[in-house]
């Protein structure tokens, strides 16, 4: 089978790019192959990798959502701001990803409801979300929080960073939603064409609003872990993360388009973004050239991934 | 006259899993039209992509005009004088007729500016010998598709092209349209044009063509002037047996009425629509093209919503506000287009046979995987689907084949009502009789079957009943053995409409 042969071949490519990346990182840095540095990497790209995972759901339905990142602002805020005000962790946690998941309830609602484009909707959101992220903290960091809370984003469990962990599950949830559930059918569907299944008698429109809380949900997600982490919450923070976020999930054999695309790819997608960050900084090259690099590579993923299909 | 144009020798192509066309030879003469017929997946359009140099082809030369043809893109053979017109036709429907036909090669003012008065003469100029009242301004998205076909053809022949493609010209036309459609092709050719044609009505071919070539199963099995054969000698060749029956109508059984609607309206497309189908029955529903047939049924299953009227299913009224409703109350669609309405084309057979069953097969969410697999391989066995396994993409298949996944589709969910939206549309002969045999079974079953259908003799031949359509209402309702040709055509023309008939959209529609 030719068609399962270029699947693999697509597959493989990444992996392959991977360990070519890798490989000259390791020739060229010392540090880059130490345990310290690998868990170093996954546990950064845990934070946007999560996003990923949430992002590929959206671009499978051949939607995208630019406004993870201030989404992950505005939950972290309000986290942090929840935490000083002496609130139990089990409350905060679960309002702070209500937060996340309202962004995109609302967003999802814009999408179907008053059929703007997924474009315009989430760069709205982008600047309301990072704009109710500013006005909360009124430009100012939170921080200093319990030990207990730091525990998510700084433990170890089982010698293993709690991010990572997180990271993997959440990583195995999606794989289970979209190869085994309902969601996961229809999200394939969406994407590959709208209207068969809407005539299919599906409400497309709950699915569709449903993945944009799915990215919503995962943004917020990835705030807890950021918060903690830093042991702050800045209004700024996650500042051009949606970038890295598409990046990993084009990179991970997704098309823009919708209908294609997986959660492992994505993982790898994620990986290597990570460790083209972190080769970045070992070889010491400035992060104002490293923004040219990281532009340069979706553009090329993108490229890429249009070859595929002329080949098809 | 007899000199020939093209010659392709030898043309090999093969797909994973199949070897679409094995060393085929085919030419085309000076002004001639030559059909090229065969059942769905004998490699027609393939062999047209390679002429088009949409496909590289594995071996075989083209020869064009006594030369042999070294490169091979698109452009290359669009500049060698090749020009085809798809069944899905490409234009860009935002756009105008002349913006469509000149696109990229605007005619210019010095300083870079378009000359719109220079471009609208010229199309208006190509128009001329079509005879139709067409303006270059108007936007694609407002024709008929009989205009479009006009647009795609003045467009060819601007680009000067000596050997034009038609690929099932006539699906989307009805009668008379189809006949001016002729006139153009005739004057095409006596102009010097030479022209591939490709269709599934038998029928019409021995109108237009000259000689005809016969593909099976990637194969040529012959070429000969049409005058040599007759129709069933042609249709013999393309299954390589001899077909029993086209129509094979069995009598069912009528039991109770499983749909009625009353007074139904949408404004703008259909008004005043009243009729019942019953269990076990076949309604046919005919009409002109832009007749509003798919906009009544549209209406009814939700997809439009509708301004007035009532809905009733097994006796009891149906509130139908979207397609969910409609599927929820056993109403299937089976639509008109099948790549853009009936699948999702990137995702396996499995996975669009099951689509409408996923929350019958589920359990808090979770699929049923190896139960859903199992009666879609069922469904995949009993409807005969030619796939090589239930994880093939549907892009891959043939056109009757991914009919029958959207059958299999609306089977597996088993509805009280179908609605078949011309349901053999660009099918071959041979996947018709079974597409016709799979509607039986349903109706066998005591499903209640509307089949809206261009084609008379499928209308006439399968319905129990008929209803004739005309500017979005029912002007005229048949018993079987009322009805024939020429009085369902009478009333699909509007003939019998007491206010003068409204103007219809479409080629030839003055006359």
């Amino acid at each position: 089978m030719k068609t399962r042969f270029v699947e693999t071949l697509k597959n493989y490519g990444i992996i392959l790019a991977f360990f070519l990346i890798c490989l000259v990182l390791a020739i060229l840095s010392p540090v880059f192959l130490t345990l310290n540095n690998i868990i170093n990497i996954i546990r950064q790209t845990s934070i946007y990798g999560i996003m990923a995972v949430g992002m590929t759901f959206v671009i499978l339905t051949g939607g995208i959502d630019l406004s993870v990142g201030s989404v992950l602002a505005v939950s972290g805020a309000i986290c942090a701001g929840m935490l000083k005000a002496g609130s139990p962790i089990i409350l905060v946690i679960l309002v702070t990803l209500g937060v996340g998941v309202a962004c995109g309830l609302a967003t999802g609602l814009f999408v179907t409801k008053a059929r703007i484009t997924p474009f315009v909707v989430t760069l709205g959101m982008m600047s309301i979300a990072r704009g109710l992220a500013l006005i909360y903290t009124k430009g100012y960091p939170i921080s200093g929080f319990s030990q207990s809370f730091r525990q998510i984003g700084g433990g170890y469990l089982a010698g293993i960073p709690i991010p990572i962990i997180l990271f993997l599950v959440i990583v195995i949830i999606a794989y289970v939603i979209l190869t085994q559930t309902k969601l996961g059918r229809y999200t394939y569907a969406i994407g590959g064409n709208e209207e068969t299944v809407r005539l299919s008698g599906i409400n497309s429109d709950f699915y569709k609003t449903l993945v944009y809380v799915i990215s919503g949900f995962t943004a917020a997600f990835s705030a807890l872990i950021l918060t903690s982490r830093l042991n702050s919450a800045e209004p700024v923070a996650g500042n051009g993360y949606e970038l890295d976020v598409i990046a990993a999930v084009v990179i991970g054999g997704a098309s823009l388009n919708g209908g294609r695309g997986s959660v492992w790819g994505t993982f790898i997608g994620a990986l290597l973004i990570g460790v083209i960050n972190n080769g970045m900084n070992l070889l010491g090259i400035s992060p104002y050239f490293q923004q040219v690099v990281k532009g340069l590579i979706i553009i090329g993923a993108v490229w890429l991934d249009q070859l595929r299909g002329k080949e098809e | 006259m007899e000199e020939t144009l093209l010659l392709m020798k030898g043309i090999s192509k093969s797909f994973p899993g199949v070897q679409a066309l094995k060393s085929v030879d085919f030419d085309l003469r000076k002004g001639e039209v030559h059909a090229l017929v065969g059942e769905n997946g004998a490699g027609k359009s393939t062999l047209m992509k390679v002429l088009s140099g949409l496909y590289r082809a594995d071996g075989g030369e083209i020869w064009l005009k006594g030369k042999k043809l070294t490169s091979r893109g698109i452009k290359a053979m669009i500049d060698a004088g090749v020009s085809i017109i798809y069944q899905e036709l490409n234009l860009m429907r935002h756009l105008s007729v002349a913006e469509n036909i000149f696109i990229g090669r605007e005619p210019m003012r010095p300083g870079g500016l378009i000359d719109w008065s220079r471009m609208y003469a010229d199309v208006r100029k190509l128009l001329e010998p079509f005879n139709v009242d067409l303006n270059p301004k108007t936007k694609i998205y407002m024709l008929s598709p009989a205009y479009q076909q006009v647009v795609e053809i003045a467009k060819a022949l601007s680009l000067k092209s000596e050997i034009l493609v038609m690929d099932e010209p006539t699906a989307p036309l009805t009668g008379n349209e189809v006949g001016k459609l002729f006139e153009i092709i005739r004057n095409l050719k006596n102009s010097g044009v030479s022209i591939i044609y490709i269709s599934h009505r038998l029928e019409e071919i021995p109108q237009v063509a000259d000689r005809v070539s016969i593909l099976r199963d990637g194969e040529k099995i012959l070429t000969r002037p049409l005058a040599e054969l007759t129709t069933s000698e042609i249709i013999k060749h393309m299954v390589g047996r001899t077909l029993t029956e086209q129509y094979p109508k069995v009598p069912i059984p009528l039991g109770e009425e499983v749909l009625r609607v009353e007074s139904l309206a949408k404004r703008g497309y259909c008004s005043d629509v009243s009729f019942s189908v019953r269990s076990g029955e076949i309604v046919g529903f005919t009409g002109l093209v832009g007749a509003g047939r798919t906009e009544i049924m549209q209406t009814i299953y939700g997809r439009l919503k509708k301004d007035a009227g009532r809905v009733y299913i097994e006796g009891r009224e149906a509130h139908i506000r979207n397609t969910r409703d409609a599927v929820r109350k056993g109403i299937g669609l089976i639509p008109e287009e099948r790549k853009r309405q009936g699948l999702v084309l990137g995702l396996s057979v499995l996975d669009n046979a099951a689509l409408t069953i996923l929350d019958r097969e589920s359990l808090l969410g979770f699929l049923k995987q190896k139960k859903l697999k199992g009666l879609v391989g069922r469904m995949v066995e009993v409807m005969e689907i030619k796939t090589p396994a239930v994880r093939q993409l549907v892009k891959y298949l043939s056109g009757g084949n991914q009919q029958k996944v959207i059958l299999a589709k609306w089977f597996l969910r088993n509805c009280k009502v179908y609605i078949f939206d011309e349901p053999t549309r660009g099918i071959d002969v041979g996947a018709k009789v079974e597409i016709y045999r799979l509607m039986q079974d349903l109706a066998k079953e005591g499903a209640g079957i509307i089949m809206v259908s261009s084609e008379l003799p499928e209308v006439l031949n399968m319905s129990d009943r008929i209803e004739v359509v005309f500017g979005g209402r029912i002007v005229k309702e048949f018993r079987r053995e009322e009805a024939d040709s020429e009085k369902v055509m009478e009333y699909a023309l509007g003939l019998h409409e007491s206010e003068s008939p409204q103007k219809l959209q479409g080629v030839g529609a003055e006359s």
